[in-house]
Order: structure tokens, then sequence, then C-alpha cells
């Protein structure tokens, strides 16, 4: 159509003249073709220079101290109890949000840990593809409770979020989660590859992990898990539910579960804890799967001390502090403690 | 201009020594005129000679017609329903290359919280419409299962398209069609302007190939093997951009925008996870997806854009089954083009702008069975030569396609030799792969190859990754057909979609119920089995069992034995003493095939990160009466 479809011949007319066969060039044109080689020349030397790599094996060492996410509150709430335990007629008549709200009452109520304008983030399990019946997730009815209370305190956001082990769409549809602190006005962020960023925790064992982030940029971290039994930790709660903060491979954490454990509540220290025994998955956890592995409890613990808290929960489905040797690492780091019996300890 | 194209006054009868490849001759330079026309033209010429005022008279007796001085040639603009026409077409391809692009967007579970936590997990839209919808991917599975699938006889409509109009599919609906007329608009021919365009865009001999593949694929597929939908280009679109194009702009988003998020600015990394929750939500996932030998799909789909830059619209000209599909059928439209050869003046402004390389301009006989319908050579034509119109006469037009008997049946006989050549490879009845794990709910391998077309959809909708296109596992015949790779994905036990969106029933659409087994027994798709010399509790005396935790069943299918085994120190004891030996307690795991459904769980989860200890084959796979471990499961008269 408009251009021509070959280009045009050149033409001796254009540009400078060619020189003709044998023709020597100009001694300008000569040192300008030698200064170019020697910039490119000195250009890789300089460049190479800056990148030069030494060479050797080792790993870059780790800097900093350990980092401890602490969303704890400053007052120790003298007059109130240290552990509520809410416990409901084993049929019927007991709902959650009662439960809930008895237990933190016996704390002095959650405005002592939600401030007003706060950013609340509150930490459920949502850690399988299970429904409420399964129990092995929290109950939403628990979660929406605290959302709730959390709201009635006087908080700006509530964020509800987890990193799930099974699809993480599936675990909070499934799971009643999602649907629960939507209708609340909770945001709900599901675990997304760019959410995580590389944190060097520098425990014992668990140094450098990608971590969700979304879960520690807060003002207050409420932790929502299930009471459950678990086959290698044998009995699970709160501790145990950051494992929810990880990404990466963290199937490779059992291999020494209570020190993964105890390391990452040392790294996480929640303003609060509410353990959910609603409905306790008593065998086969964590992942359950069976209605008859399970069992109605209507209990809800709560606690600022996380110790404590899991160390009575755990006798809910007959197991003992001695057996579990997280809790014992958790007493010695001065986390908390496992004699919970020792604390101002309210039954409501 | 090459001699080919000049008349022959004797055809040569042996083809090999006309030499006749490329653009195909004239055929009807003097014969194509319809004869009345002539004559009256003939008339109207003695009368012009007798009178000038008659050919004034003539004309304005026909309409008259605006010229417009900006068009070449005598000015005549087309009829006002085609300049429509072009534009509504223009409207046509962007908007159904958009739905296709929004439904494969869509074909992912992104969860929902209005839902309650006993909705069953669906797709709300039927993501995989484009295949119901493609003719040829009925026909090929008509032919080898004798049955239509489900939303199959959604391709009615298209075929009732084809008989009304021709082969506007495709160049109006097809996505594919519409990727490749914008590519080889932006990537014209390196000599793909003024006379090498229009040659470029006259009938070649070389599009017979189309049909060629087209006959193989039949045959191929009344023999019993699917393997046609590696070239259906509704098939391709959805591979080549599910699979690849996603995946690989996902991976540049997230190192693009992970930039951002180094600045450590809370601002710009709050906008950047906003950018990236709003991409995960709406066009990928929240985790980046990987597929096994994914670059030979993105190689060919690149490989097949570019071709446009040496022949413009290759793949719809020259490769495209769907498109010969659709030619062959269109000998029965009834929509087509009345040409006035008289009229021409060779412009050739029609063959610039010639989509289907159909031969629109004059001298020759239109060919309804390459034209896309797109309706540029009538929008183009100064002269009144072109009109589309229904019921034409075809006096100037060829509808059937212009082949070659014997390469034909050549064609046809290698595609019926296809099942059997590929068949004796090794790859089915013998030394068959034991990770070939095909997706629950997947029909016994022989009905799954002659169902599964490799569009894509099952893995591009699986969420945990877990689906890959085979490359050779499953011999040639198996070829981009999906498998379950476990390390990258465990199939997510209450997870039913790939059955939802498999266009042709390769995986059925079971439910929950049926998958998990309650009342019945649940669908395996294969068996765990352990490695002990990588096992930590088996080998290297260290507690672990994710593989215990993940199992899905209940009652589990990894039970763990209590053990109490002797482990060495690391360390010497003094004095140069051999190390001490201490005892642990262990939980061993072990695995029971008759509850195993295979679901690879157990292997993804498995902290031996390289080779796992714990790995999937697809031995004991429900769909299979001969891929069995246990005797008591080949007793079909068991009750549950």
């Amino acid at each position: 159509m408009r251009a021509p479809s070959k280009p045009p011949p050149p033409t001796s007319s254009a540009g400078t003249p060619t020189p003709a066969a044998g023709e020597r060039v100009t001694r300008r044109e000569a040192l300008v073709r030698a200064g170019k080689a020697t910039a490119v020349l000195g250009g890789a030397a300089v460049l190479g220079r800056i990148t030069w790599d030494a060479g050797g094996f080792g790993v870059a060492a780790g800097e900093g101290a350990r980092q401890v996410r602490d969303f704890r509150i400053a007052d120790p709430g003298k007059a109130f109890a240290e552990l509520a335990i809410a416990r409901g007629a084993a049929e019927g008549g007991a709902t959650a949000e009662g439960l809930v709200q008895k237990a933190l009452d016996a704390l002095g109520g959650m405005k002592r840990f939600v401030s007003r304008g706060d950013i609340v983030v509150v930490k459920p399990n949502i850690g399988w593809d299970r429904m409420p019946i399964h129990a092995a997730n929290t109950n939403p009815d628990v979660v929406g409770a605290v959302i709730k209370q959390a709201f009635d305190a006087g908080a700006r956001r509530v964020v509800v979020a987890d990193g799930s082990c099974n699809d993480p769409n599936r675990c909070f549809q499934r799971s009643g989660i999602w649907r629960k602190a939507y209708s609340l006005g909770a945001e709900v962020v599901l675990p997304a590859e760019h959410r995580y960023r590389t944190t060097r925790m520098k425990g014992e064992l668990l140094d450098e992990w990608p971590i969700f982030t979304t879960l520690i940029d807060a003002d207050k971290v409420i932790n929502v898990p299930v009471a459950k039994h678990h086959n290698l930790a044998k009995f699970t709660a709160g501790m145990k539910n950051w494992y929810g903060i990880l990404g990466g491979r963290r199937n490779r954490l059992h291999q020494s579960i209570d020190i993964s454990i105890a390391d990452l509540a040392t790294f996480m220290r929640p303003s609060l804890v509410v353990i959910d025994a609603m409905r306790v998955l008593v065998r086969n956890g964590p992942q359950g799967g069976n209605i008859d592995d399970t069992k109605v409890m209507n209990t809800v613990v709560a606690s600022a001390d996380q110790v404590a808290a899991d160390a009575f929960a755990c006798t809910l489905i007959g197991q003992h502090r001695d057996n579990l040797p997280y809790l014992k690492m958790g007493h010695e780091r001065g986390i908390g403690t496992m004699f919970w019996e020792n604390l101002r300890v309210k039954e409501v | 201009m090459n001699g080919a194209s000049l008349p022959e006054s004797f055809p040569e009868p042996i083809p090999w020594k006309t030499g006749r490849a490329g653009v195909v001759p004239a055929i009807d330079c003097v014969t194509g005129v319809p004869q009345a026309q002539a004559q009256s033209q003939a008339q109207a010429q003695a009368q012009a000679s007798a009178s000038a005022s008659a050919s004034a008279v003539a004309i304005a007796l026909a309409k008259p017609k605006k010229i417009d001085p900006k068009l070449s040639g005598s000015g005549i603009p087309a009829r006002r329903v085609i300049r429509f026409l072009v534009w509504a077409r223009r409207f046509a391809q962007v908007f159904f290359l958009g739905l296709f692009l929004y439904l494969l967007f869509q074909t992912a579970f992104r969860g929902s919280f209005v839902a309650k936590s006993d909705t069953p997990v669906r797709l709300p839209l039927p993501v995989e419409g484009f295949l119901n919808a493609d003719p040829f991917v009925t026909a090929m599975t008509f032919l080898s299962t004798h049955r239509v699938y489900s939303e199959l006889w959604w391709s009615v409509g298209v075929l009732a398209l084809t008989l009304a109009v021709g082969r506007a599919f495709c160049g109006w609906i097809c996505p594919f069609g519409t990727l490749h007329h914008f590519f080889a608009w932006i990537w014209p021919s390196r000599v793909g302007r003024g006379a090498s365009r229009v040659e470029a865009n006259k009938t070649h001999t070389y599009q017979r190939a189309k049909y060629y593949l087209l006959y193989a694929f039949l045959l191929a597929a009344m023999g019993g093997s699917a393997i046609g939908g590696m070239f259906d280009p509704i098939c391709i679109a959805v591979r080549s951009i599910g699979l690849g194009v996603i995946p690989a702009a996902q991976y540049l988003t997230h190192r693009g925008i992970g930039a951002a998020t180094a600045t450590g600015v809370r601002p710009v990394q709050g906008a950047a996870d906003q950018v990236q929750d709003f991409l995960a939500q709406t066009v990928w996932q929240s985790h980046q997806s990987y597929f096994h030998q994914t670059w030979l799909i993105l190689f060919v789909f690149i490989g097949l854009l570019f071709a446009n830059r040496f022949i413009p619209r290759f793949w719809c000209r020259v490769l495209c089954p769907l498109g010969a599909f659709l030619g062959v059928i269109s000998r029965w439209a009834l929509f087509g083009m009345e040409k006035d050869h008289a009229k021409c003046t060779d412009c050739n402004l029609c063959l610039v702008h010639c989509q289907g390389a159909d031969s629109p301009q004059g001298g020759v006989k239109w060919r309804q069975d390459e034209c896309h319908m797109c309706m540029n050579c009538e929008t183009a034509c100064p002269e009144d030569v072109i009109k589309f119109r229904f019921l034409p006469n075809r006096k100037s037009a060829v509808t059937t396609p212009d082949l070659q008997r014997r390469t034909a049946m050549a064609s046809a006989a290698a595609g019926a030799l296809f099942l059997p050549a590929a068949r004796v490879a090794d790859s089915l009845d013998v030394n068959y792969h034991p990770r070939l794990i095909r997706p629950p709910g997947g029909v016994e391998e022989r009905a799954f190859l002659e169902r599964c077309i490799r569009c894509a959809e099952c893995m591009k909708v699986c969420p945990n990754n877990a689906l890959h296109p085979a490359f050779l596992e499953g011999g040639v015949e198996a070829i981009w057909t999906p498998i379950l790779i476990p390390r990258i994905g465990y199939c997510e036990a209450s997870c039913v979609l790939c059955g939802q969106v498999c266009p042709t029933g390769a995986i059925q659409k079971i439910t929950e119920k049926e998958k998990l087994g309650i009342g019945q027994p649940p669908i395996k798709i294969g068996t765990a089995f352990y490695d002990h010399g990588r096992c930590l509790p088996w080998s290297m005396q260290t507690p672990c069992i994710v593989c215990e935790e993940f199992c899905p069943t209940s009652p589990k299918a990894i039970w763990v034995e209590e053990v109490t085994a002797p482990v060495r120190d690391s360390k010497p004891g003094p004095d140069g003493e051999p190390p001490a030996m201490k005892e642990v307690r262990l939980q061993r795991p072990h695995v029971d095939p008759a509850l195993c459904i295979g679901c690879g769980a157990c292997e993804k989860v498995c902290p031996v990160q390289d080779e796992p200890a714990v790995y999937v084959t697809s031995v004991g796979e429900t769909r299979s009466k001969t891929n069995i471990i246990l005797l008591e499961n080949t007793n079909y008269n068991q009750k549950t």
C-alpha cells in the first residue's frame, strides 16, 4: 500500500562517503574506534570489580535479636479473674455468644483488652476443610461473638485471617467463619503469597520463616483457637494455633513439634486467648472428619495467659500438662504459667 | 507474481509436474461471468455504441449511488447494512474474546462469604461454555463414544449459525481467531504490504492442510482417540492461556510488585497488596500456579501467533480443524456472496482486507468454505462487485473444499492408523506408567482417551494446582491429558470441580457423596506407599507423621504404630568410645490400602523435600478393573 515492499537501494550520496578499497581510515576515526574499545573494556572491568564475588560457601549469618510480637495489655487488672471458664448446660440453653460474654465479663470485659480505634486481628483456627460439626476448626459462633465484642469495645477494624492447611477458599467457606465474620462487618483475609514476608523469629528452632503479615499488622491480636486432640502433640489449642502465621513448608516442624510450638508462642504474645470448647474433637485430631469423634462440651475458656489457658483446656479431653512438653517449655520461658490453679480462676 | 498464477492453456494431467503449489490459479477467468449477465453486458455495450445516452438511462434506472471521493476507483461506498455489520463484527470479536477470558478467569474456586458451610462447592458459571459449543469437539467425541455428553449439545447452536451464515464463528466469535486477527494486524508479514499482502491473501493450496488434518482427527476419533483436541482452537486457547499466559503473568506481577514491598514504605506496600489482592480475586488465585511441561504448550502458542508474520492468520487458514469442520458444513449455508465480475477493476482492495483468503476478487470463484464472513471485502470494494446476501446464486462460488482426493484419503487413513500405532507402543495395555494418576471421577483409561480433548479446564480449575498436562507418561496418545502430581498439589478430598468443568465426560460429574464414599465405596485414584528408607520415623528415628495428620479419610488410611526404637547419639563418647545408644518413642506410619483413596495429601506434605518418603501410584484406582492390588476389590458383588 503505502510503503514500497523493498528498502531503497543504498545510494552513494547518502551519509558519509564510503572510502574506496585500500584507503586507510583517518587518524581521528582510528582514535575514536580505539577509544570506544577501551571504554567498553574499562566499563566491563569496573562492573566486574563492583559485582565481584570472592566465592565461598558461607551462608550469611543471621543478624538481630529474637523478635517478639507483643500485643499484651499493660494493665494487670488485679480486680478481675486471670482465667475464666464459662460452662453451659450440656444440652441446649448455652449459646456461644452468651458463654463468650460471661467469660469476658469475668476477665473485666472486652474493653480491658480492646481500646477505641484499635485494629483488632482475630485469629481463629481455619485449618481444615471441615464443617463446624466436625470441630476441626473454631466454631463460627465463638468467632462471631469475639468479633462482636471487639466491635462493641470500639475496635475500628476487625480482621479475621488464618493460614489454612487445605485449600483456603474451601476452608474459609466451609468452616462457616467467612460468612459469619462478613455478616458482622469484619474483614476476612485469606492467605495469599504476597501477604507473607520473611521474618527472623530467632527462636530456638524457628529462625527465618515467612510470616502472614495480616496477622501481625495490628494493634491487638485475639487468639480464638479450638481445643482439640492432636495425634502428635496429644492436645492443642492456643499455642499451637500460631502455626497459622507461618508460610513455607511448615511440615518439617513436626519433627520437633513441641519446640516449634514454644518458639511460636514466644514470638506471638496475644492480647487475649478465647478457647472454643463448644464441641471438642477428642480423637483423630487435628483433622477429624467423623462426628462420632467429637463431644459437645459447651465451654469457653478465656485468659490473657496462653500457657495457662492451654494447660487448663487440655484437662477437658483428659490430658495433663505433664504430658505436654510445649506447656513446660512455655512455662520455663516465662510466656505464662502452666499451673493455672495458681491464677485467679473464675468459673461462670 | 509467480508463474503458477498464469492461466494454463492445457492443464497438465500429472499433478507433481505442474508444481501447482502456492496460489490457486484463477479457475474461471472466462467461464466465471454468468452467461445472462455477459449477454446483457454485450447488449448494453452495443447500445452504448449506438447512443451515448442509453448508458445514462441504464445508470438512471439503477439506484443512484453516492460517490465518495475519498474511496478509490468509482468510489461507490458499501451498503449501509454491510458497514454496520463490519462494526458489529468488531464488537462481537471483542465481546467474545472478553467473555472467553472472563470465563477462563472464573475457572477457579475463590470461595464466597455468602455460602453456608454445607453449601456444595461448585462454580456458578458454565465456564467451559465455549467448549460445549464447539462442534468439532462434539463430532470427535460422538465418533469415539457414540454419545453426545452433557452440555455438548450447545454446539448445535454453532452448527445452526454455520448453516445460516457460513463460517461466521471463525470471523465473529472464535477467541483464538480474534487473537490471530489481532496479531495478523499488528505483525503483518515482513513483506505484508501492497502487492505482497494481496498475494498473501489469495487462496493458496496450503490451505487444504486443515481439511486433511480434520479427516485424520475424525478417523482417529472413530478409532477411539480424541487426540484432535490438541488442535482444537478453543482447547489451545484455554490450555495456553490458562496454563501458560496467566501463570506467567502472575509470576511477573508477583516479582514486579514484590519489588514494591521491598521498599519498606508502608503506603507503597499497602497499595501493592491491594493490587495483588484484586488480581488474585479476579484474574488468578492467591498462590502461584505451576504446570508440568507447560513450556511446550506456551512455545506452540507463541509459535502459532508469530506465524501470522509469515502467513496472515496462518492458524485459521492452514491448520484449524474446527475451521475446516465448519468449512465442510458451510456448503449448506444459506448466506453467501455474489460477484459481478464485469464490474471488477482488479484493484484488489478486497484482497488487502481479506481474512480467510477465500478469493473475494473478480476473475475467480469465491470460496464459501474458506470465508470467515468478516464482510471486509464488500466494505472495501469501490465498484459494487461483491454482494453478500441470503440464498445467493452460486454461479461464482465454490462451496466445497478444494481437495486432492488421494491426499484426503491418505490423511484419513493416517488418522485411522493412529490408534493401533499408539497402542502397540507399550504405554497402555502393558507397562502402564505408575504415576499416570487420573483425576477423581475419571473414566477407565481407554474411555478416558476417547473423551479427553486436552482442554485443560480441569487443570485450570484445580484449587490445589494438583492436575497437570501429562507429557509422555501415558505415551504419545495421552500427551497433555490431565495427571495428578501429588508432590505439587494433592487432590482436595471434598472437591469435585474437575468433573464439573470437564466438557466431554472424561471426568464424570461426581458428587461429594460419591467421592467421599458416604453410603458407598469412595472414589480411589491410587494408593500411597511408604519408602521406609527415607521415612523419618522408619529409618531416622525422628518423630514426624505429618502424613497421618493430613490424611483426610475417616477413619484415617494412615495409622501409626507406637514403637520404642534404639537410636545412636550423634557425638562420640568420651575417650573416643563409640557413641552412646538411647531409646526414643516413635509413631511409625502404615497405609491401609482398603481405606487409602490416593489423594496424595501425604505425599504433598512429606517433609523429605526432594523425593518424598510416601508417594502415590495409580494402582487401586476405582476406574480400572485391572490396575488393582487387593483381591477383595475385584469382587463387585460386595456390599459396602
